[in-house]
């Protein structure tokens, strides 16, 4: 999986490419490195003032509150997994704990403003410190093994922090039915239909914060050792670089954006379930990463809206009439979302090693196998 | 006291019961680097095919000679399954440690989907013998039969997991590959035979813990295996991962653990406990009780 995803490169980087024509036969990358980010912000930026109604892809309008509040969604994940690729893409750690950091400040932020009636802001503030704090404290721990064992410990804990919601021993976290948002302590923009866009602004900025901060990250010397980590970690041990705080603070700034963007999706979805807790919201974080790209710039971000924007429409399928029509040997598995995820996760191993990203580079290595193929018999 | 007995009898048929999973993974997870979630898959399809075998099976029942053949039934069909799984999905993969889990996490989600897809989400009634359905006195306390069945089961599946290992020729191949697959492989002994072999094996003790974990519980449900299965993780990680008989010490350490802490304190918090332990083991002695994942690398 770690072949050829590589793409995180400085700008600069891409001349090297270009001063050995023997090993690339591509052109030189003529568009510079800022673009790609600024085209996307732009058409994010822009989408709420736009009235293009998307039959069969979306259901009213673009700048219609439920299409803004899918969008919104959709960017919230989209950050989530670009903090969970920090750790499985870019520093190669395999966490099945991940959903519990973002429960964590989700959940807080929902009991400072409900029991304790503290404003959003504060709320927000103590629920980011304190789920960066637990990730540091569990990562501690838990990166004292490595590998899969560390998956398993990192699932342990999660699921340990799974029980403790559902069954509620202080009455506070609502069991499954969750807790929903307080909306005297938040501020007017963010309550009411008409405010949607407001939230799908603060999704927008998730989401570049997210992406932001990792891809900084991933340029500073940090980013080379994780990469070096990510490549062969004993070798970067005996380099004379002692590995575990680079996978520690990898673990704590990848929970810390976890949390965050529990917060945020806190406000976006109006409440917080204990879905958000389970070891299986943590696999699907990792079904979109594996979907988009791991260690690729915009893989997770990609891999999250698409997995996101796919999973609704489904449901909304399962829920009209359009299945009712099949056998009910089809429809049956295909009410199952979970089936369907499990399956896609199977076919992604199989298919589409690399994910979405790494799609245009397959199609094109094809097209010039074949190209050599004709010209050359 | 009579609490005590009952707990610590409770606490060994749940030890019992993460041994008989734990067991197959941690000789998975030893042989081949690959954690496999799909074994709570396994779990559901013996559970659900010992259930389907009482009911429709003609000889089946649940009782007496009926009930062992739907165990029996059940164990094949987790058997089968296994070895499906290792030839179809795990074995195209070989050497590519992270695509295995990655497709044996695929499995556990969607098995587990398609069972609730036939069977419905709502807990089935699991069929239970006469003969051990009733309860029993011990030093005063009334234990239900099934407890005791559990322990023996597991019990004789340590003993032949431990005879597996020792005396017959896959067993000894089994043991190397653990140790040092690169050099088994180097000898020229063919190492994938023997991880079908243990895929299958771990298939068939899921399965048969899908069978007694109907027992346990009564019902059985589809994503049973799922939850018992993240115990039996912790099993394997406070087990040391590679040893049968520290995964055994383990199983009825975190078992007994549970029962208590869930008694004595709030219910939940016996699952938390075992957290703890976990914690407390990893922080004391680096990788598990056998001290051999340290080294490991996915």
């Amino acid at each position: 999986m770690n072949v050829d995803t590589d793409t995180n490169r400085a700008p600069g980087t891409s001349a090297t490419a270009a001063a050995t024509p023997v090993a690339d036969v591509r052109r030189p990358r003529r568009v510079p490195g800022w673009a790609a980010p600024a085209v996307v912000a732009v058409l994010l930026l822009t989408l709420p003032f736009s009235t293009l109604p998307l039959p069969g892809v979306l259901e009213g309008t673009l700048n219609s509150p439920a299409t803004l509040h899918l969008l919104a969604t959709c960017l919230v994940f989209g950050g989530l997994a670009t903090s969970y690729d920090l750790l499985y893409g870019r520093v190669g750690l395999l966490s099945f704990g991940h959903a519990l950091y973002f429960a964590a400040g989700a959940y807080l932020a929902a009991l400072l403003m409900g029991t304790l009636e503290l404003p959003l802001l504060w709320s927000a503030l103590i629920a980011v410190v304190s789920g960066t704090a637990l990730s540091l404290v569990l990562g501690a721990v838990s990166l004292r093994v490595s590998g899969i064992a560390l998956a398993m410990v990192t699932l342990a804990f999660a699921q340990a922090g799974s029980i403790l919601v559902i069954r509620d021993p202080g009455r506070l976290t609502g069991g499954e039915e969750g807790l929903s948002l307080n909306p005297d302590t938040v501020p007017g923009a963010f309550i009411g239909v008409v405010n949607t866009v407001n939230l799908y602004w603060l999704a927008v900025a998730y989401a570049a914060v997210a992406v932001g901060v990792v891809w900084w990250l991933g340029a500073t010397p940090v980013g080379r050792v994780w990469r070096g980590i990510r490549a062969n970690e004993q070798r970067v041990s005996v380099l004379g670089v002692n590995p575990y705080p680079y996978k520690l603070a990898a673990f704590t700034v990848a929970g810390g954006l976890a949390s965050l963007g529990g917060v945020v999706y806190l406000l976006v979805a109006g409440g917080v379930t204990s879905a958000i807790t389970t070891a299986e919201f943590t696999l699907t974080l990792l079904v979109m990463v594996s979907l988009g790209g791991a260690g690729t710039r915009w893989g997770p971000l990609l891999g999250a809206v698409v997995y996101t924007y796919v999973d609704h429409r489904l449901l909304q399928l399962a829920a009209s009439d359009v299945f009712d029509t099949l056998p009910s040997a089809v429809r049956a598995p295909l009410s199952q979302p979970l089936f369907i995820l499990g399956t896609l996760f199977v076919l992604l191993v199989f298919f589409f090693p690399g994910g979405l990203t790494a799609l245009p580079g397959r199609v094109r290595a094809a097209l010039r196998d074949r190209g050599r193929a004709t010209t050359a018999p | 006291m009579s609490t005590v007995v009952l707990l610590v009898v409770t606490g060994l048929g749940l030890g019992a019961l993460y041994f008989l999973i734990a067991s197959g993974l941690s000789l998975i997870f030893g042989l081949m680097d690959v954690l496999n979630f799909a074994h709570g898959a396994f779990l559901s399809i013996g559970a659900y095919a010992t259930w389907w075998a009482s009911v429709h099976l003609p000889g089946a029942g649940p009782d007496g000679l009926g009930f062992l053949v739907s165990v029996a039934f059940g164990v094949a069909a987790g058997t089968l399954a296994a070895t499906l799984v290792e030839l179809g999905v795990i074995r195209p993969l070989y050497g590519r440690h992270r695509e295995q889990i990655l497709v044996t996490v695929g499995l556990s989600l969607a098995v587990p989907a398609l069972v609730q897809a036939v069977w419905g989400a709502d807990p089935l009634q699991f069929p239970r013998p006469a003969l051990v359905s009733g309860t029993v006195p011990l030093l005063g306390a009334a234990i239900p039969t099934d407890r005791f069945l559990l322990i023996a089961v597991a019990a004789l599946v340590l003993v032949g997991l431990l005879l597996f290992g020792s005396r017959t020729r896959y067993g000894l191949i089994v043991r190397a590959g653990v140790e040092d697959r690169a050099m088994v492989t180097a000898l020229g002994i063919d190492v994938r035979r023997s991880f079908t072999l243990v895929f299958a094996i771990g298939g068939a003790a899921a399965a048969l813990a899908g069978a007694l974990g109907g027992l346990y519980f009564g019902v059985i449900t589809p994503f049973q295996g799922t939850s018992l299965l993240i115990f039996a993780f912790i099993v394997v990680v406070i087990g040391g991962t590679t040893s049968t008989v520290g995964c055994a010490v383990a199983s009825v350490a975190v078992g007994l653990i549970q029962q208590f802490a869930n008694y004595y304190t709030v219910a939940g918090l016996g699952d938390i406990a075992v957290v703890i332990v976990l914690a407390a083991v990893l922080l004391t002695r680096r990788g598990g009780l056998a001290g051999v994942t340290a080294g490991r690398v996915a």
